[in-house]
């Protein structure tokens, strides 16, 4: 996973809420076995059936922050929404919700998602309709998002925020604590399911 | 201090816990199916690992599965790409793997209850938002993305943030011809399809004690579509004849020790929830969706409902939106919307008792003549029962089709598609754009609605078919 410290680019106002990852990426482009090379699949329904949708709007194409409507990511634990988005070019998403399993997906594939209050976000909005080429700039070391003379500040863990910026994976973290596991595992009722073949009664 | 269902089953797995940092939490089964696995599989390889504990992970096809020339190699060469990366991962790694013509290959929330894997205080976890079935045996069970399905693989642990608590509570006896599928989709409509964010919500109460084990399972299987993290009921007598000699579960001495166990797994007096949602059963009816999400659902015997009324500007434009999308108008009856095709299946509703429920409204009846109706079992063993008692030739005779086992229509991700401008009544989970084909609208809805949609064409309550015929 990249790192992510600070980022700086123009922002697509999506103002629909309840995205689904279906819509975000739909499943027939699931099929893939790579990790990458999912643009194409990107919110391609919309792409494809309404001209006026914001990601065909020229001032909109480069965008690299979303902001988007409340609850951002709903459905299909699908990661590769996320992959989609960062192949897409989006670093960032912004909304004032996320649904649980898009956000923890976001935090594994170095995608920021940043909460800001439904305000906010309508403030951002009027922003960048104004002015599409508005700049704006989202910090993980200050937890603020810049743009013309509003900074707005937004929460995130504390662990969440060092392991973005350090770019970690978390099997690597998780296997500094194997002795943790170790004795976990032998404490286990011994009655437990195991997935092999049953034995004859 | 007094815990909830929920909150004992994540304690009794925290394997690591330290100020500032996420639990870690054990995993005591983890299903693995094609479409969220390969990547999961390449970091595996990429980083010289292997997996930490194969006999508690099983795998299975169910995503790209056709459900027609089960036997022939899949038609579709990415599709069949898939499934091979798992046949060949699943050797590689010694993870068991139950494949297309299996006896246990089967929609994967659909075949851990039936091999018995699926039982009460257990974690469980699969690269899938429907994992949450599991909950109706008061598992913890939640859906995962990939770089977390890699994580199990290689340490059987995910770190996890503890989880807030909600309690949906349904006292009373559920009206003849209503179902739980009803009894989610009125919850999800009144919550929303996030207002459970971050929740895990316990179901409980008569109307919900009341219910089968597969009854339970439809309304824990949608626990997603309201946000939530994970649904659990506490299990009890209908649990334990459910589990007892199945394949996986636990025998002899085993078994008492277990149910010994199991019996403790309810919530306690005086645990506090942070939330509440309280139903009357009596007041639940049939349920339809009439937008693009979950929660823009309504009771069968209401109208289109008109955007202008919404006083919150997302809303509204949401309502706007879905209802361009669906080609509907405000204040049409939901009844009198006509549909192309009727799909009884999926993890929510392809289990023995939902064809069961259909079929008897379909015996010695035929469908209507434009409409088709696909009849998709969620699991080898369902589709082997259902034949054992005559299921499949009331489906045929009625003129609905009978097919194998997989997701099919749910997600279109085999040939089962809606086509553009397609109207379905579908017992799946998801009515987002474009979810059963390009271009397809979907209509969420019970098996017995499903029937009675068959069987006129529009949208249909059982009880409307007794109207209709007089009686």
């Amino acid at each position: 996973m990249d790192a992510f410290t600070t980022h700086t680019g123009t922002a697509a106002p999506l103002r629909r809420s309840a995205v689904d990852t279906d819509q975000i990426i739909p499943a027939e482009y699931l099929k893939r076995i790579t990790r990458t090379g999912f643009e194409d699949g990107l919110f391609v329904a919309w792409r494809t059936n309404e001209p006026d949708f914001v990601l065909n709007q020229p001032q909109y194409a480069d965008a690299t922050v979303l902001v988007a409507g409340p609850d951002f990511g709903t459905g299909s634990s699908r990661e590769h929404a996320c992959w989609a988005l960062l192949d897409g070019g989006f670093r960032v998403v912004i909304s004032s919700r996320f649904a649980d399993i898009f956000k923890n997906n976001s935090t594994k594939s170095g995608l920021l998602t940043v909460v800001l209050p439904q305000a906010d976000v309508e403030a951002l909005w009027q922003a960048v309709e104004a002015d599409p080429a508005t700049p704006v700039t989202v910090d993980l070391q200050s937890r603020t998002v810049t743009y013309g003379d509003t900074t707005v500040p937004f929460e995130v863990d504390e662990y969440t925020r060092w392991r973005l910026l350090e770019g970690l994976d978390d099997v690597g973290l998780t296997e500094r604590h194997l002795a943790d596991v170790e004795a976990f595992e032998a404490q286990r009722p011994s009655w437990l399911p195991r997935a092999l073949p049953a034995l004859p009664a | 201090m007094p815990k909830t269902l929920a909150e004992k089953v994540y304690d009794a797995h925290v394997v690591r816990s330290a100020a500032g940092e996420p639990d870690l939490l054990y995993i005591d089964l983890h299903l693995v199916h094609e479409v969220t696995s390969p990547q999961a599989f390449d970091g595996l390889r990429a980083a010289g690992r292997r997996v930490r504990r194969p006999e508690l992970t099983m795998a299975t096809e169910d995503h790209n599965v056709p459900t027609l020339d089960v036997l022939k190699p899949i038609a579709d060469p990415v599709s069949r790409a898939q499934v091979e990366a798992l046949r060949h991962n699943a050797a590689e790694f010694g993870i068991r793997l139950a494949p297309m013509g299996d006896r246990d290959q089967g929609i994967v929330h659909v075949i851990g209850p039936q091999l018995g894997l699926t039982q009460p205080g257990t974690t469980i976890v699969c690269g899938d938002s429907h994992t949450s079935t599991h909950g109706a045996f008061g598992a913890l069970a939640f859906g995962i993305g990939t770089s977390e399905v890699e994580h199990v693989l290689a340490t059987q642990t995910l770190p996890q943030y503890r989880p807030k608590q909600m309690a949906v509570t349904v006292e009373g006896e559920l009206p003849e011809g209503v179902s739980s599928k009803d009894v989610i989709l009125a919850v999800i409509a009144r919550i929303g399809t996030n207002g459970a964010a971050g929740h895990v919500i316990e179901y409980r109460g008569s109307a919900i004690e009341a219910l089968s084990m597969e009854a339970r399972m439809t309304i824990c299987n949608m626990s997603i579509e309201a946000g939530a993290r994970a649904g659990v009921i506490a299990p009890d007598e209908t649990t334990f004849a459910y589990l007892q000699g199945r394949p996986h579960a636990p025998q002899g001495t085993d078994w008492d020790a277990a149910v010994e166990y199991w019996r403790t797994l309810r919530t306690d007096e005086g645990a506090v929830f942070d939330s509440e949602v309280v139903l009357d059963a009596a007041e639940l009816a049939p349920f339809v969706t009439w937008g693009t999400n979950p929660g823009q659902g309504l009771p069968l015997t209401e109208r289109v409902p008109d955007p202008a009324e919404l006083a919150d500007d997302n809303e509204r434009r949401a309502a706007e939106q879905a209802l361009a999308y669906m080609g509907l108008t405000p204040g049409t009856p939901l009844r009198e919307i006509e549909v192309d095709t009727v799909f009884l299946g999926s993890c929510t509703n392809g289990r023995i008792e939902d064809l069961r429920t259909a079929a008897e409204l379909l015996r010695g009846k035929r469908i209507d003549p434009d409409t088709r109706m696909l009849v998709v079992p969620g699991s080898i063993g369902v589709k082997l029962q259902a034949e054992a008692e005559g299921l499949d030739r009331v489906f045929t005779e009625a003129g609905a089709e009978w097919r194998g086992a997989g997701c099919s229509m749910c997600l279109g991700m085999n040939p089962d598609q809606l086509k553009p401008g397609e109207r379905s009544a579908s017992t799946s989970n998801r009515n987002f754009q474009g979810r059963q084909g390009k271009g397809g609208r979907t209509h969420l809805v019970s098996p017995s609605v499903a029937a009675a949609t068959a069987l006129t064409g529009r949208l249909t309550a059982p009880a409307d078919l007794a109207e209709t015929a007089g009686v």
